[in-house]
């Protein structure tokens, strides 16, 4: 009975434990996320958005802003980053995806930062 | 009735039209053939510079010449003051100096240019018929030496940046005036025109994307200046270089930007880009040399 008891609460506790990690990961994939959208190397994004929390901050995009309301879909979010051609064909916005400047795992991590806009 | 009273309109404009092909094919051969070229650009210049009229209603249009600071009224002033003691001063010196300087063979520079090279500015990049290739004033720099039995000059900055910019101080205030006088040099035209139209690197950025469709607006802390009179005030001097440099070494910069692999300074690609974009700003001034951020 005891026995029984403590593996119920040990397996309460790692049950828990693998909520809390999920919720650390996805703040850490924000985190990279946001990193990877700031970093002039990759995809600074700042150079043509607004976007909150930023610094000098370009004006050539629209504002970065409300992304679940306006991109209920995570694939058209992904396409957008990933080539922006697909939406307009006369777009400046550089083909991410496309022309490799990010990687499929960096575009889902910026997608998921993005949604926290 | 409504349906043969269109078609009837539709055979009258068809009539007219074929009219007006017939009667403006006859009008057009009979002028000089030569003509033809020079005419299509100017349409071309006329539509380009027109763009930046609207654009930038506030700007006087003589003032485009002065580049990203005929639309960026903060930077303005502070590059007026710039200009009050101008940092290129010494280049102009150094460059008059070079200038004068006899080469080895007892002949000069002024031996190999209109006007011994004094206020000519304007009259480059031209189009070398006999050549069938554009003549940049820093490529006839480097040819007037080796034609002498120097040897060239680097091409991006040193002693060709600094004669360049003292022929360019003789010739401040002369308008441009660039020719397209037959088929060969249209056909240079249309690669310099294709090249600044054309997408380009790994950001995949063409010149018009930021300097005609965004030009004005803000990319982190730059702003894109018009693509009318970007050539006019070189060679400049650049705070960021810390020294002057000429026009391809800004357009290299500009290809890096968009991690593009830039180009050889004086390649035939970089020549024609600088015939098109000079004949794009035809009618302005020469206010180089000049600074820059
Ligand atoms: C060189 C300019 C430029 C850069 C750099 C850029 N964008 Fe854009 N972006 C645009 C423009 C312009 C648009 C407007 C739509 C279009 O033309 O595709 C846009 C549209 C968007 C949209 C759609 C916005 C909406 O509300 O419809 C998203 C999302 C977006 N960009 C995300 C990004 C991210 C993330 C990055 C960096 C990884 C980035 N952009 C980098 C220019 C840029
Ligand atoms: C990503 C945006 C971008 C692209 C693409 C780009 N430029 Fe620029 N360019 C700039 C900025 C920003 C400046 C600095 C501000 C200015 O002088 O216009 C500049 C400056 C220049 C200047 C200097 C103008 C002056 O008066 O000193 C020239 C010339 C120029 N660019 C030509 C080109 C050409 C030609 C191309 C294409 C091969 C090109 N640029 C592509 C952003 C760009």
């Amino acid at each position: 009975m005891k026995i029984i008891k403590v593996l119920l609460m040990s397996a309460c506790l790692l049950a828990q434990a693998a909520i809390a990690d999920t919720d650390v990961q996805k703040a850490q994939k924000v985190k990279q996320g946001q990193e990877l959208a700031f970093d002039r190397k990759k995809g600074n994004c700042l150079a043509c958005h607004y976007v909150q929390g930023g610094t000098l901050m370009g004006t050539a995009g629209p504002p970065l802003v409300a992304m679940k309301a306006r991109f209920p879909k995570r694939e058209v979010l992904f396409d957008q980053v990933s080539d922006a051609r697909i939406k307009n064909n006369k777009t400046i916005m550089p083909p991410f995806g496309s022309h490799e400047i990010l990687s499929k795992q960096e575009i889902e991590l910026v997608v998921t930062w993005l949604y926290t806009l | 009735m409504k349906s043969t009273l269109l078609s009837l309109s539709r055979s009258i404009k068809t009539t007219i039209t074929l009219c007006l092909i017939v009667w403006a094919g006859p009008l057009a051969s009979a002028e000089a053939p030569a003509n033809k070229y020079q005419k299509t650009v100017e349409s071309d210049i006329k539509r380009f510079s027109q763009f930046f009229y609207n654009k930038f209603s506030h700007v006087k249009p003589a003032d485009f010449k002065d580049g990203i600071y005929a639309i960026d009224a903060a930077a303005r002033e502070q590059w007026i003051e710039i200009e009050d003691f101008p940092p290129y001063e010494l280049s102009i010196d150094d460059g008059k100096e070079l200038f004068e300087a006899p080469f080895a063979n007892g002949k000069s520079y002024a031996d190999c240019f209109a006007n011994g090279g004094v206020g000519i500015r304007q009259n480059y990049p031209h189009f070398d018929s006999k050549l069938n290739e554009v003549i940049t004033l820093e490529l006839a720099i480097n040819r007037c030496r080796t034609n002498n039995g120097e040897k060239p000059l680097k091409y991006k900055k040193g002693p060709l940046a600094d004669i360049s910019a003292y022929m360019a101080s003789t010739s401040r205030g002369e308008v441009f005036d660039v020719k397209v006088p037959n088929e060969a040099a249209y056909a240079a035209y249309m690669d310099g025109k294709k090249f600044f139209y054309s997408k380009r690197g790994q950001l995949n950025l063409a010149c018009v994307d930021c300097h005609v469709g965004i030009t004005g607006q803000k990319l982190r802390a730059d702003i894109p200046g018009p693509g009318l009179g970007q050539v006019t005030g070189f060679p400049v001097y650049r705070a960021k270089w810390e020294e002057i440099g000429t026009l391809h070494r800004r357009y290299a910069g500009c290809n890096k930007n968009v991690r593009a692999k830039p180009f050889k300074a004086q390649s035939e690609v970089y020549r024609n880009l600088e015939y098109f974009q000079t004949l794009m700003s035809q009618g302005l001034a020469v206010n180089g040399p000049s600074s820059r951020k």
